[in-house]
């Protein structure tokens, strides 16, 4: 699942939110009081990558392999999260985050060291506008003031559904001032609009205590995700007209030049270093095992662990005394976990 | 513009009925007029909610309610486990709540309390006092917006802060559904423990409520057809689920023409008088194989089948329905067989394994051979890395059967 076509609405906003003293930020997290909370959907990776979140991370959690601190191999690829980030664990079901940004704008106007610092930025598809959880986050960001920046990333479709048949509106912005809520439209393929309006959208938040509604206009060039094939449902020739003639990277990329402060030499260079990395990375990952078997039973609830869960875990370590290194399927996939399902059945 | 503000959907007319019935002093009148009227019924009066032994209504045995500790704020205090010198007061279910709250929103400066008509009180008077005592930023009213306020809480929660949500009656909590079963339910397991909304509670107050839909799970094309075709020409609305692992791998030759297959009937796949298999959905397959195993175990697995159990026959079905369920024919079966093994893929706790065991186990009490086995899913969130050892497999369905047989 990529960004592909909307990376000058992820990184400028993420750019738009940084803290002034980028350092103070990776060094101490958790006492920056500016530092934004982020809740995401699921095309938001730039935001992490911008915020220092490595490579290595990513990539340990889309293979859900030991190093995955998002969420220890649990959840599909690109549910990423990060506490150090200020980052929510991103979530299957659409627009759940939504309402939930309110309610974390809301703690953090609630919280001293915050108040009037901090930001709940909440990203979105226009597509999980259309759930009922986006009515109700705008609804109560507005009518229980929360400073909580909407920022909905209209990319054209919602899998194969266009933004034509989504809404018969004018897009999603136009919903703002029914909430109450102060809006603004950007070209979401223009890195600097997008950072500009964030940032705006950022001093009102906090000056009122408010939300903002942010609509970002872009084009999902990729495909939904690697299960979809987009052709089947748009031109092929559509996407590469948008990938020639409004191209957010190429955009930008042309400004830089047009500054003197980028050329065909740098841009190769970093082509070829961003590559290599990027495969060191997957490389590295591909060869980690799983967490150990025993995860599967923990962080179901937190405090003492209820009778039925540790039953059921003393359950399968006898039936992989039994069976784990005579039924097939069970030694194979034993072999792909940390310690080969050692952590359950002891010491031999 | 009232119009406007509050048009007279459906939800809302219930809404206001409901409110003026519970609440309305007419309706108590009624009863208590009801109370004095009646004459003592010929048996004399069985226990009732007034006059229950359960109830404690006195000091002394209040006090001394099992399981009780006091939070106490000071923790090292002698007087943790000491009666003496404790207080009790005289309230009703819904004082105690409020009481509850009260204390709640006094010792944890980022508890608040939230929800449709709590500020003034709330329609069944459980937040009385409590936005005049601790003010409206802390107690304050939403809007009707179920899923938001379930939603709302766990963003309050996930920042650590104490959320208490009410969700006015349970009968308007589905929209919140979502948010409750995939969010609050499963934040600290899909993100690995990094969060969690330990600090959410969302109130309701309940009832029966009648669940008027029927559930279907077809196990093949044939089957998806005839029950989907009946499903849908069924007085009822029925929730029709659809095995996605099976959407491309099973493949059977369809009656093209227009057919039915009947709803609340399961189906004896395998005929057998030894012991009763019951499953439905995808696991079907497991358990054909799981037999196939038992009859004729690979020489990796002959070691743990003992030649007793190989000729053992095993009758298999497919439920097919799961609400109504076709308790008619399970019954008839595990009357024969003495033995019952259930497989489903959901989780064990409050899954459909557990009521078909009660109501056999009620129906079937002095033929059963063996308690009643269910083969389930893990109590735990279906998690991408670990599935294979989390649903039931052929040879977990063996085990079962294997353990059943030789009780």
């Amino acid at each position: 699942m990529t960004a592909h076509g909307e990376e000058a609405t992820i990184i400028g906003s993420a750019a738009a939110l940084e803290n002034d003293d980028e350092s103070a930020i990776l060094l101490n997290p958790m006492q920056d009081a500016s530092q934004p909370k982020w809740l995401g959907q699921y095309r938001e990776m730039g935001v992490l990558l911008w915020r220092g979140f490595s490579l290595d991370k990513v990539m340990a959690q889309c293979f859900g392999n030991q190093e995955d601190t998002s969420g220890k191999g649990r959840q599909m690829p690109v549910h990423f999260g990060s506490p150090e980030h200020h980052f929510h664990t991103i979530s299957s079901p659409l627009a759940t985050q939504i309402p939930q940004a309110a309610g974390v704008a809301y703690a953090l106007k609630r919280t001293p060291s915050r108040k009037s610092k901090s930001i709940a930025a909440c990203y979105f598809g226009e597509g999980a506008a259309s759930e009922g959880d986006f009515h109700a986050g705008l609804m109560l960001a507005s009518t229980i003031p929360s400073p909580t920046l909407f920022i909905a990333r209209n990319n054209g479709f919602a899998i194969s559904t266009p933004s034509t048949e989504q809404y018969n509106g004018d897009g999603i912005a136009s919903r703002g001032p029914g909430y109450g809520i102060d809006t603004v439209r950007v070209d979401g393929n223009d890195i600097l609009a997008v950072i500009s309006a964030v940032r705006e959208a950022r001093r009102r938040c906090l000056e009122q205590g408010r939300a903002v509604l942010l609509e970002a206009m872009s084009y999902r060039v990729g495909h939904h995700s690697t299960s979809d094939d987009s052709f089947a449902y748009r031109a092929r020739a559509e996407v590469e007209d948008r990938k020639r003639i409004d191209n957010p990277i190429t955009r930008f990329r042309l400004f830089m030049e047009s500054r003197g402060w980028w050329n065909a030499d740098a841009e190769t260079e970093l082509k070829a270093r961003l590559r290599d990395d990027v495969m060191k990375a997957f490389k590295r990952a591909e060869g980690l095992k799983r967490c150990e078997l025993g995860e599967l039973f923990t962080d179901v609830y937190g405090g003492p662990e209820p009778w039925n869960i540790r039953e059921q875990r003393e359950e399968l370590t006898g039936l992989l005394k039994k069976y784990g290194s005579i039924w097939e399927p069970w030694r194979n996939e034993l072999g792909k976990f940390k310690n080969k399902g050692q952590d359950l059945l002891g010491p031999k | 513009m009232p119009l406007l503000k509050s048009p007279p959907h459906l939800a809302n007319t219930a809404r206001i009925l409901a409110t003026r019935h519970a609440t309305s002093p007419a309706a108590v009148r009624h009863r208590r007029c009801n109370s004095t009227v009646e004459p003592p019924p010929a048996g004399g009066h069985l226990p009732s909610i007034a006059t229950s032994q359960i109830l404690r209504t006195k000091r002394e045995t209040a006090l001394r309610t099992p399981g009780l500790s006091w939070a106490d704020e000071d923790a090292s205090a002698p007087s943790r486990t000491i009666v003496g010198g404790r207080e009790t007061r005289k309230m009703n279910t819904y004082q105690a709540i409020r009481d509850a709250m009260g204390i709640a929103l006094a010792k944890d400066e980022s508890a608040v309390v939230f929800g449709e008509d709590v500020a003034f009180g709330g329609v069944f008077r459980c937040t009385m006092g409590l936005s005049e005592e601790f003010g409206r930023e802390r107690v304050f009213n939403t809007p009707l917006t179920e899923q938001g306020i379930a939603g709302f809480g766990i963003g309050l929660a996930a920042m650590g802060h104490t959320a208490i949500a009410e969700i006015q009656f349970a009968d308007y909590i589905f929209p919140a559904f979502d948010q409750i079963v995939n969010e609050a339910a499963k934040i600290r397991y899909r993100s690995g423990g990094s969060f969690n909304v330990g600090g959410l509670t969302i109130r309701t107050p309940t009832m029966s409520v009648l669940i008027a839909v029927e559930v279907v799970i077809p196990r093949s094309p044939i089957q998806a057809k005839g029950l989907l075709l009946s499903s849908i020409r069924d007085p009822n609305p029925v929730i029709f689920m659809e095995p996605k692992i099976l959407y491309r791998s099973a493949v059977e030759q369809v009656p093209v023409d227009d057919f039915e297959l009947p709803l609340g009937k399961a189906e004896v796949l395998v005929p057998g008088s030894d012991l009763t298999l019951l499953t439905w959905g995808t696991p079907v397959y497991h358990c054909e194989t799981a037999l196939h195993m038992l009859d004729s175990p690979p020489p990796s697995l002959e070691a743990v089948v003992p030649k007793s159990v190989q000729s053992a026959k095993i009758e298999l079905i497919d439920l097919r329905s799961i609400l109504p369920w076709d308790v008619e024919t399970i019954v008839d079966s595990v009357n024969r067989t003495g033995r019952l093994v259930i497989v489903h893929e959901a989780g064990l706790t409050a899954g459909v394994g557990a009521e078909i065991g009660a109501e056999i186990q009620k129906r079937c009490f002095l033929k059963l051979s063996a308690p009643v086995k269910r083969v389930t899913g893990w109590d735990a969130p279906v998690a991408l890395h670990y599935e294979k050892f989390h649903i039931p497999d052929a040879i977990r369905i063996l085990d079962g059967v294997m353990e059943t047989l030789a009780y």
